[in-house]
């Protein structure tokens, strides 16, 4: 808006010197060209790349092949011992001079001569051999000067049973009732696959029988004892009430009783059945061992496998990795209890976080004041995310164990205590420890998201006649939901990689129960569970066999990795539905 | 400017303006240099009202109306009459408080925490700015257009709607035919009616822009405030929502904030012009636009200033 009309700038122009023109012909700079900015940032992307894929690379290819089933090698030393196994690493290595002295001179010749051709490294190869009641380890490094002949036997046999980790041997016996009924190998694993199957049905009969049956009498027994403890609190052992719950309590023990007497009696019976059968293999020093075949979780002739059987067997240790209980301390067996119990308390802890996070920023950003208070308050929220994480989980024991959870016991589960309901970690407390970590990444992400809905809707909104509430849940909300997506995917990936906390609120190395199952109420979120992360953790360090639980490290870690990218997939996928809904072609 | 929108041009006056007449104001303003600059140094002056406004019956009534935004005061002393059943179009230079005086109509200046006013409005003889007055209930009745299209993130359908819903209306049929009443009115229906479930952010910005004026006569509002409808809309979109304008008008009373002399000229029965936040020249618009009292208008409205 021009009102007084200043005289054009002409005048003034005509006597200040002009600024020099730029020669026509000069070359624009690098930099100003952008090369060493596009050199740099790409740099920095490769980078980031590779270490991400190196990380992954190195997860997927020891995750995948851990369960790939190997060759049984059979090696003659040089000293007359004999091992059979799977080779497990290689490396070379420098021997020091007083080694080679103590070798016999044959060795010790063999041994120069390896030096000399490889330049003063010699090989040697660390081989699986387990056995561990038998031998008392599990691997073995063996230098290659050592071994006199190699042979991959027809019929080595790679057993995996319940306890004691892995068996190595060769058939050589097939016993029934004590009496050998076969000794040729063939014959053998006919026989015993004839009786393998019936063997195992009878084993899971067995269990079966100790968890639910004997559970399930326990349960009654336990309510019947909590009755008469309830009437005890309540009016005292005088009461009417008491002596009925006595006596229903002396009833329950009764049948309790019989029933116990009963499931022993057909435990017994399953297990003198299965002891009619026994399979003998023979060591590689020639030691006979007996098994039982309900001991036997898998057994293969690896040698004799073609690609077909090798591929079965991978699939079948997956599908046991995926489904089943640990077994062995959890170095063996399967994850399935740590999976449900990671995606139940993903998944509650999103219930509890979303929700509650998205509640904050609309006050934050839709009702409070701006001003310095909500700074303030905006600054702590963040700075909440660089809390360490073990600080939740100190917060949470103290908070949500020792405060809330006794204080619940207390007042509903009184006749139970001293044994504590909630008054301890369990999923539940683990969801709300872990929501509490999670919740700035959701309220900042929401509140991103609020702010960039134009305001320009909301006024529509506000002069349609629309209270604050309705703008807010039919315009602002939904047209946010992309955005608060993006937050729920965040704090899931906080979140169910996060361990440290776990460790005090609830995860557990083994939960003998899920906390869903069928068992009335069926959700059962005071109970203790079981977490892929803690798994990682207990598996790489508190197993006495570190050497065999590191496979399953890896494979494990593969396994959480690929539930966090399947949960997040999942809301990807849900928020680019949200998107295209909202997704403007046009101003 | 040398398109004309099909058909709606009834009642366009030419744009030529007559050999300037004898009654001007008074001597004294021009003396001093003119009245803008007297706006400028602050000082008070008398709005000039034609006679012609005063025989109508008003809908909305402003009665000394200031508005300060914090310390800067953006409305000086407006007095207004906006009459039923007809166009009223707000013109002045860019920053001048147009939006602003129509944003105070249904009260969108309670959103911004610095506002503070003084004086009132009336709409159909009841206050607007007393204490106690149901602010929703008062924009239920008065609609809105805003210079951007602001269609909500939604269906078309549900855009209309909008109103109805949050008013918990759920008969099917009311708001099939709400809807498509209100579509047919802002002249969408025909482009509209077979995508009325797919997102309302899919359509193109003088689609978008009817479609705001469908979703604010959906509610039957008393008063229709449009601020600059037009300003990114090409002559063609530009036409029909003039041409809609012309047929709205009598049912509804409409207020226009616009930036062109053609299509204030136009479309509107009277014209306000304003000036650093007050209102200099009120009257109906064939006598602003062909005989204005003041030269400042005059000049204005031919394009030889701002
Ligand atoms: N939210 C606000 N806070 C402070 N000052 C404001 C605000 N909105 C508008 N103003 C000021 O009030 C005055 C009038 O603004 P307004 O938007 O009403 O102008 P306008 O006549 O609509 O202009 P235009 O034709 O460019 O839209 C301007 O000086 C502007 O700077
Ligand atoms: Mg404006």
């Amino acid at each position: 808006m021009t009102i007084t009309a200043d005289p054009p700038p002409a005048a003034q122009a005509a006597g200040t010197p002009k600024r020099p023109r730029k020669k026509a012909l000069r070359t624009t700079s690098l930099f100003a060209h952008g090369e060493p900015m596009v050199w740099l940032t790409g740099g920095s992307l490769v980078l980031a790349v590779f270490m991400i894929a190196g990380l992954l690379g190195l997860v997927l290819w020891q995750g995948g092949s851990t369960f790939w089933p190997g060759a049984i090698l059979h090696v003659e030393l040089a000293d007359g011992s004999a091992y059979l196994g799977e080779v497990a690493s290689k490396s070379s290595f420098a021997p020091e001079e007083s080694r080679l002295e103590a070798l016999s001179d044959e060795v010790a010749e063999r041994a120069r001569t390896e030096l000399e051709a490889n330049g003063g490294l010699v090989d040697r190869f660390q081989l699986r051999t387990e056995n561990f009641e038998l031998t008392n380890v599990h691997y073995r490094w063996i230098e290659d000067y050592h071994v006199l002949d190699r042979s991959l036997p027809e019929w080595a046999l790679l057993v995996e049973r319940n306890t004691w980790g892995r068996f190595y041997g060769t058939p050589v016996a097939f016993r029934l009732d004590g009496a050998t009924i076969a000794t040729e190998p063939d014959e053998v694993w006919s026989r015993f696959q004839e009786h393998h199957d019936k063997a195992r049905a009878r084993y899971h009969a067995r269990q079966s029988l100790e968890t639910h049956e004997i559970g399930a009498v326990n349960r009654t027994l336990e309510d019947a004892r909590l009755h008469m403890r309830a009437a005890e609190l309540a009016e005292g052992r005088d009461s009417e009430r008491w002596r009925r719950a006595e006596a229903a309590y002396r009833a329950a023990e009764e049948e309790a009783n019989g029933a116990f007497t009963r499931i022993r009696r057909e435990i017994d019976a399953l297990n003198t059945e299965n002891g009619r059968y026994e399979l003998v293999l023979e060591t590689s020093d020639g030691v006979e061992k007996a098994l039982a075949l309900d001991e036997v979780v898998r057994i293969f002739p690896a040698n004799q496998l073609g690609f077909g059987g090798k591929l079965s067997v991978y699939l079948s240790r997956w599908w046991e990795f995926l489904t089943a209980d640990p077994r062995e301390a959890n170095a063996e067996g399967g994850v399935f209890p740590a999976i449900f119990g990671t995606i139940a308390m993903t998944l509650l802890m999103s219930l509890v976080v979303v929700p509650f996070g998205v509640l904050a920023a609309l006050y934050l950003r839709e009702y409070a004041k701006q001003g310095t208070i909500v700074s303030i308050v905006r600054i702590a929220v963040n700075n909440l995310a660089g809390v360490p994480s073990i600080v939740f989980g100190v917060f949470g024991l103290g908070f949500f164990c020792y405060v809330i959870g006794s204080s619940i016991d207390e007042v509903f589960f009184s006749a139970k205590l001293p044994n504590p309901t909630f008054g301890k970690g369990g999923v539940l407390w683990a969801a709300l420890t872990l929501a509490l970590l999670t919740l700035p990444v959701v309220i900042v992400a929401t509140e991103e998201a609020l702010s960039a809905v134009p305001n320009s809707m909301r006024e529509g909104s506000y002069a349609c006649g629309a209270t604050k509430w309705q703008t807010i849940r039919r315009i602002v909300l939904p047209r946010a939901a992309p955005g608060i997506m993006t937050g729920m995917i965040l704090a899931i990936a906080r979140g169910a990689g996060e361990v440290a906390p776990l460790m005090l609120v609830g995860a557990v190395k083994l939960a003998p129960e899920l906390p869903v199952d069928g068992v009335v109420p069926f959700l059962h979120p005071e109970r203790s569970f079981m977490h892929l992360g803690f798994h990682i953790f207990d598996l790489g360090f508190q197993s006495q066999n570190s050497e065999a639980a590191k496979p399953m490290v890896y494979t494990t870690t593969l396994l959480l990795i690929a539930i966090v990218v399947l949960l997040n997939l999942v809301a990807v996928w849900i928020r680019g539905r949200l998107r295209r809904r909202f997704q403007s072609v046009h101003i | 400017m040398t398109i004309t929108p099909h058909g709606s041009l009834k009642k366009a006056p030419p744009l030529t303006i007559p050999p300037r007449q004898a009654a001007r104001l008074p001597e004294s303003d021009a003396a001093a240099g003119g009245l803008f600059e007297a706006i400028q140094r602050g000082e008070a002056f008398e709005t000039v009202v034609h006679e012609a406004t005063r025989g109508e019956k008003p809908v909305l009534e402003v009665s000394n109306f200031n508005l300060w935004y914090g310390e800067a005061q953006a409305l000086h002393d407006i007095s207004l009459v906006c009459p039923d059943g007809k166009v009223t179009a707000l013109i002045g230079p860019s920053g001048c408080g147009k939006s602003t005086l129509l944003r105070c109509v249904n009260r969108m200046n309670d959103l911004i925490d610095s506002v503070r006013v003084s004086g009132d409005m009336t709409l159909n003889g009841e206050s607007i700015y007393t204490a106690g007055v149901d602010v929703i209930e008062l924009r239920k009745r008065i609609g809105m257009v805003f210079q951007k299209p602001n269609p909500f993130p939604m269906s078309i359908y549900e855009n209309v709607v909008y109103s109805l819903r949050i008013d918990g209306e759920r008969d099917r049929s009311v708001l099939d035919e709400v809807c498509e009443q209100s579509l047919r009115g802002a002249g969408l229906w025909d482009e509209a009616k077979d995508r009325l479930q797919s997102s309302a952010l899919a359509m193109s910005g003088g689609q978008q822009q009817r479609l705001c004026i469908a979703r604010a006569i959906a509610a039957e509002p008393d008063v229709l405030l449009l601020d600059e409808p037009c300003s990114a809309l090409d002559p063609i979109a530009t036409g029909r929502i003039e041409e809609l304008i012309d047929e709205l008008k009598g049912t509804y009373s409409i207020l226009i904030v616009t930036h062109n002399m053609q299509q204030a000229s136009r479309a509107s029965d009277y014209t306000a012009f304003m000036y650093l936040g007050r209102l200099v020249e009120f009257g109906p618009t064939d006598e602003i636009f062909l005989q204005p009292r003041l030269k400042e208008t005059e000049d204005y409205v031919t394009g030889r200033f701002g």
